[in-house]
């Protein structure tokens, strides 16, 4: 919303500066966005050519000399039509910039001749787009002042965000009233208009609507013989200066009544109206040409006026451009009407209009001034068109009943700690023009018709809060919880967090990819579902949400390799989506390690050399970030199985899968199913896995934080090697589960020290060597005692595997 | 006597030239063992009389002694020797380059650790963490929390939307953290003192907008929380946050459906020299919005607005690590470059704490 200063003050009584008037504005809610205060034309000074020379070089060029009233006259060269001895214009001298041709000036050289400056055109002032020569102005002029402030151009402009829920303030009078009421002057009021009326309106308006809802009120007026030139200068500065293009006096008043009242009317020609109004919704298909130019398509949702001819005007967004008003227009009809917002809302945004009607009308009109719109309105068409009035019509108007609020005015102290009177709070209301009932510490206030925004008692807090002063709230400490903090984040928080670090110092990256990925990105990972799938994406390839977090995390890996960075480990803890319902977004710890990437550090190294440096990585580096993950949230490992194979996604034989029971899968790891790179159209050594945070088990209450005595056996720990024969296609798991099994309470740990192929086992066989760590805890184990014990290790390796202790 | 002497001699001559271990062990067999030539001499301490006993036999145990201590010494100097040459061999070059400790290497990206600050910062006030899911219900998104159907709030709000479900249900991704308040007031009875960290969606794509993108809610209920008690938290919470002796704040009323009254908040800084520095200056920076929460948002949360009051404020997570730590660039937030990771990002095993400083 933008005004100028001058017009502010044509409806407020004030000695306030423009910044005083600024730092209020802020103050009450109607922030300042940008003020002008034009001191770009102060440099400008009006000056009299005091000879015009013919130039000696060039024809149309004249040599000045130019007396801008300091006794030290200039001279200029100027190639302007009508430059001449005596003229009074507008005088710019070197070093000022000159708006309208973007320039600084300079002292320059033109043909041989040296100009100190430049008398300027309308044009170049921008100020209109005159450019038949320079600014002419009256001989009286006075020579040596602003041009600015002689031509009213220096009315500061002041563009002020406004907030949704101030209707009011999308006209300068209401601003003024914000004001006046903060204390900052006094609210004119406005003359009543008057006029004669003569004669009846001769169109009938016929509201034909299943909601009256939607036009609950609709006033016309018919003013006869006007004439529809061009409006007067002070209208047409005030609208130019806020970025408004002077039209017409007719449609120039109802962009001025806009602004200046915050009440958008609309002029037909009433000979170019065909039959009566009727205010109806539209037919699918119908069509208008609205005055923009342009063709909208319209259905039942719009709400337009109509006559026999069709469509005329869509109902407080845009007339029609065949009822518009033109210079030749000499009966007006002056429609002031009121529209259901949430319907102008919807039809503006679907049919793509913005317009100043619209901005009004959707965050509500002030009902009460419909009829007062109307009387303004048609003073000001006839005092600058002349003409006779006709009777004005009024259909479909129920009137208005004010809300009331009941207002303890503890309210204000409850809400905002601040102490402020009951006779202050009610002041202040009755400054916003709140009627306010009662005293003492009850009042009985009620919502005037133009502040639709107030419902309760928290909205009178609030104003009365405004005008008081925020400022004036003083921080006041938080009540203290008197004891130390406790625990505040719950298991999956803090498994998440745990997560990050862990990984993090694995020496990978913690990435934050998209939630939101291509759908075959999706569908190759499970995903792609109707009800994970954007009505509006932004963008094509990010139009489903993510089943996983690897898709992501794979891509963008490979745009690092893309830019020579090609050993990337990266991770992300986040949200993937299995359904659109709350339980349905998991929560995933997820990594990628490409090319060399390992725990250890990427590249060629001197000391891998002899491997010949820089192992590539694979499922076990995967499965280390995953068990990694799993151990940092702190879930017991003796409780976690694994088994070979994961998603399609994966490679089926060099990937597995983490399970607690039969039922709950923990997550998977592995290298990709060479598929799922191409149809990715990533290239390189990839692995990577996916833990989901949120399967994991609550850790079970402990009643004490004591840790279970510790109980050192005073007897030395022996370690016994075997070597097992084992068909290719036994997991090594099962050999370590069946060593550990054989003597739960002597066997301590149990670790595969070597994995060997090789002919002399035979064909589909394997060697697989463990170490079995023994803690005897009630004596010194004697021979027989391991010759037993390596007996029921071997029985059971057999017994579970097939496999035989290798000779 | 003088055999004694010679004796000596010889032996001492003999532990000086031996070159290693072997040769002192033979040296010292050959005088000191069984048959070694000392202990034939002591052999003949037995047969002397008293008064010969007294001088041949203290000379022969001097010379004992004399030639122990010699091998001695040179069996300490040979293993030391030996030790020497030994380590000379084993030099290695320790100019050769190391692997660096992948805890040195691995990044936390900003915003977790910018989660990490705040989380740290409002503990200490008796805070906890609330979260919500990111695809939402229009109730929980817009209803609850007081945009009237249609009003043009909503339009504010870019937002994404999914496709209606058979009883014409659209969810929507939320397009900001509030949709926690109301299922935190659902769950939880007052008083109530929470931060929502999270992921918020809305279509827009620019420097400073991304389509997906983070914020962080707070949100207090009990029966006196008020606006002075909502400006002492924010400004604690931005002294603390961006570690600054004071900051300077500005509350400027505004609006937003589910607060009444409704702020937006300025913080004070200096722009010049194209960083931002809070505590100083004389530029006003837009950095969060809030106000008390709406009745009719306490009422959605099953609470009697007479009864429970409180406030609510949101703030851009992105943003304010922006501010904090100076990327440019919302979009690269997103984008998983290692380069940007490596330098925006925060080792793993600085954590934010209170008694350790946010930030090292």
């Amino acid at each position: 919303m933008k005004f100028t200063l001058s017009w502010l003050k044509e409806h407020l009584e004030t000695d306030a500066s423009l910044e005083q008037i600024c730092e209020r504005l802020t103050a009450i809610g109607l922030e300042v966005e940008d003020v002008d205060d034009k001191a770009a034309y102060k440099p400008f000074v009006i000056a009299r050519v005091l000879a015009a020379e013919k130039h000696p070089e060039a024809d149309r060029l004249k040599v000045l000399t130019v007396d801008a009233g300091d006794g030290k006259p200039v001279q200029i060269v100027c190639g302007a039509p009508n430059a001449r001895a005596g003229l009074v214009g507008a005088l710019a001298r070197p070093g000022t910039y000159v708006p309208g041709i973007d320039v600084t000036l300079s002292v320059g050289k033109i043909r041989g001749v040296e100009s100190h400056g430049m008398m300027c055109s309308e044009k170049e002032l921008d100020i209109s787009d005159d450019h038949n020569g320079i600014i002419d102005l009256p001989e009286d002029a006075p020579v040596g002042t602003s041009f600015a402030a002689y031509a009213g151009i220096d009315d500061p402009v002041i563009e002020i965000n406004l907030t949704p829920n101030r209707p009011d303030c999308t006209s300068i009078y209401g601003i003024a009233r914000d004001l006046a009421a903060a204390g900052l002057g006094t609210l004119k009021t406005m003359p009543i208009p008057s006029f004669k009326v003569e004669g009846e309106l001769t169109t009938a308006v016929k509201i034909e609507l299943d909601d009256q809802r939607l036009c609950p009120g609709f006033a016309l007026r018919l003013v006869r013989g006007v004439k529809n030139g061009p409006s007067p200068a002070w209208m047409q500065k005030r609208l130019r200066a806020i970025g408004l293009r002077p039209i017409s006096a007719l449609v120039d008043i109802t962009n001025y009544m806009t602004f200046d009242q915050g009440r958008p009317m609309h002029v037909f020609d009433a000979n170019k109206v065909k039959g009566d109004l009727v205010v109806r919704r539209a037919t699918e298909g119908e069509t208008i040409l609205a005055l923009d130019q342009r063709e909208y398509r319209l259905g039942p949702a719009n709400v337009v006026i109509s006559d026999d001819n069709g469509v005329e005007s869509i109902g407080g967004v845009m007339g029609g451009e065949h009822s518009g008003c033109d210079e030749n227009t000499t009966d007006v009809l002056i429609e002031s009407a009121l529209w259901d917002p949430i319907n102008i809302a919807r039809t503006g945004r679907a049919l793509g209009i913005i317009t100043d009607a619209r901005y009004r009308f959707e965050r509500g009109v002030d009902p009460e001034y419909m009829m007062p719109g109307l009387e303004r309105t048609t003073e000001l068409v006839l005092e600058l068109c002349g003409g006779t009035a006709s009777k004005a019509t009024l259909v479909g108007y129920r009137g208005f009943e004010a809300k009331t609020i009941d207002f303890p005015v503890s309210e204000v102290k409850r809400l905002t700690g601040l102490e402020i009177s009951s006779a202050e709070s009610a002041e202040i209301l009755k400054g916003l023009g709140f009627g306010v009932a009662g005293s003492g510490e009850r009042l009985t206030v009620s919502v005037p018709s133009w502040r639709p925004d107030v419902d309760g008692k928290a909205d009178l807090v609030e104003e009365v809060m405004r005008v008081h002063g925020v400022d004036k709230i003083k921080p006041a400490p938080l009540e203290a919880i008197g004891t130390v903090n406790a625990r505040i984040l719950t298991t999956l928080q803090i498994r998440t967090r745990t997560a990050r670090r862990a990984l993090a110092a694995r020496g990978m990256l913690e990435a934050v990819t998209w939630s939101f990925i291509s759908e075959d990105q999706a569908k190759l990972f499970g995903g792609g579902s109707a009800a994970l799938k954007l009505a509006n994406p932004i963008a094509a390839d990010m139009s489903d949400m993510r089943p996983s977090l690897l898709p992501g995390l794979l891509s963008a890996a490979q745009r690092n390799a893309d830019k020579g960075y090609g050993d990337v480990a990266i991770f992300e803890v986040s949200g993937t989506y299995e359904s659109d319902k709350p339980e349905g977004q998991r929560r995933v710890a997820g990594g990628v390690r490409r090319g060399t990437a390992s725990i250890a550090g990427a590249g060629r190294m001197w000391s891998n050399a002899s491997k010949g440096g820089g192992k590539p990585v694979d499922v076990y580096d995967a499965k280390a970030d995953a068990l990694a993950v799993l151990e940092a949230c702190g879930l017991p490992m003796s409780n976690v199985q694994f088994e070979t194979g994961a998603p399609e996604w994966y490679h089926p034989g060099r990937s597995g899968t983490i399970k607690m029971g039969p039922k709950v899968v923990l997550g998977y790891f592995g290298e990709f199913h060479p598929k799922t790179l191409a149809a990715l159209d990533i290239a390189g050594v990839y692995c990577g896995f996916e833990v989901f945070v949120d399967a994991m088990p609550e850790p079970k209450k402990k009643a004490t934080r004591t840790k279970p005595p510790l109980d050192l056996s005073p007897f030395q720990a022996v370690k016994r090697d075997f070597a097992f024969v084992v068909e290719k296609s036994v997991e090594a798991g099962a050999v370590l589960r069946a060593a550990q099994g054989a003597d739960r309470k002597l066997i301590t740990g149990v670790n595969v020290f070597d994995v060997f192929e090789g002919a002399s086992l035979g064909e589909d066989k394997k060697s697989i060597a463990i170490e079995v760590t023994i803690q005897p805890s009630d004596r010194t184990l004697t021979d027989e005692d391991f010759e037993v014990l390596t007996g029921k290790v071997v029985a059971s390796v057999a017994k579970a595997t097939g496999g035989t202790l290798r000779a | 006597m003088t055999e004694l002497t010679n004796l000596q001699n010889e032996l001492l001559a003999a532990v000086a030239g031996a070159g290693d271990e072997a040769a002192i062990e033979a040296v010292r067999v050959a005088a000191l063992g069984k048959k070694g030539s000392v202990s034939e001499l002591l052999k003949t301490l037995g047969a002397m009389t008293p008064e010969e006993r007294q001088t041949r036999g203290a000379a022969i145990n001097a010379l004992k002694a004399e030639v122990t201590d010699a091998i001695a010494a040179r069996k300490a100097e040979l293993k030391d020797a030996a030790i020497a040459a030994r380590l000379k061999a084993e030099t290695l070059d320790v100019s050769l380059p190391v692997r660096s400790s992948p805890a040195e290497r691995g990044r936390i990206h900003p915003i977790s650790q910018i989660v990490d600050e705040i989380t740290a910062i409002f503990a200490d006030m008796g805070f906890s963490i609330a979260e919500g899911p990111d695809i939402e219900t229009d109730y929980y998104n817009f209803t609850a929390l007081n945009f009237p159907e249609g009003h043009p709030a909503r339009e504010m709000h870019d937002t994404f939307f999914f496709n209606p479900d058979e009883k014409g249900e659209r969810k929507v991704l939320r397009t900001h953290t509030s949709p926690v308040q109301v299922r935190t007031m659902e769950a939880q009875k007052p008083p109530i003192r929470i931060v929502i960290p999270g992921k918020t969606y809305r279509q827009d794509s620019d420097a400073t907008h991304s389509p997906m993108f983070h914020q962080v809610e707070g949100l207090v209920i009990d029966r006196k929380a008020h606006v002075g008690n909502l400006r002492w938290v924010l400004e604690e919470f931005c002294k603390a946050f961006f570690e600054v002796p004071s900051v300077t704040m500005r509350f400027r009323p505004s609006f937003f459906p589910f607060t009444e009254p409704s702020f937006e908040v300025d913080i004070q800084c200096d722009r010049s020299g194209g960083q931002v520095k809070f505590g100083e200056g004389n530029d006003w920076m837009e950095i969060l919005g809030c106000g008390m929460v709406h009745p009719n948002v306490l009422k959605a949360g099953g609470l009697d607005p007479d009864e429970f009051q409180g406030f609510a404020w949101g703030m851009g997570l992105d943003r304010i690590a922006m501010l904090k730590y100076g990327m440019p660039d919302l979009r690269d937030f997103f984008n998983a470059d290692v380069r940007w990771m490596n330098h925006y990002g925060f080792r793993p095993l600085d954590m934010p704490t209170l008694f350790g400083g946010l930030s090292a």
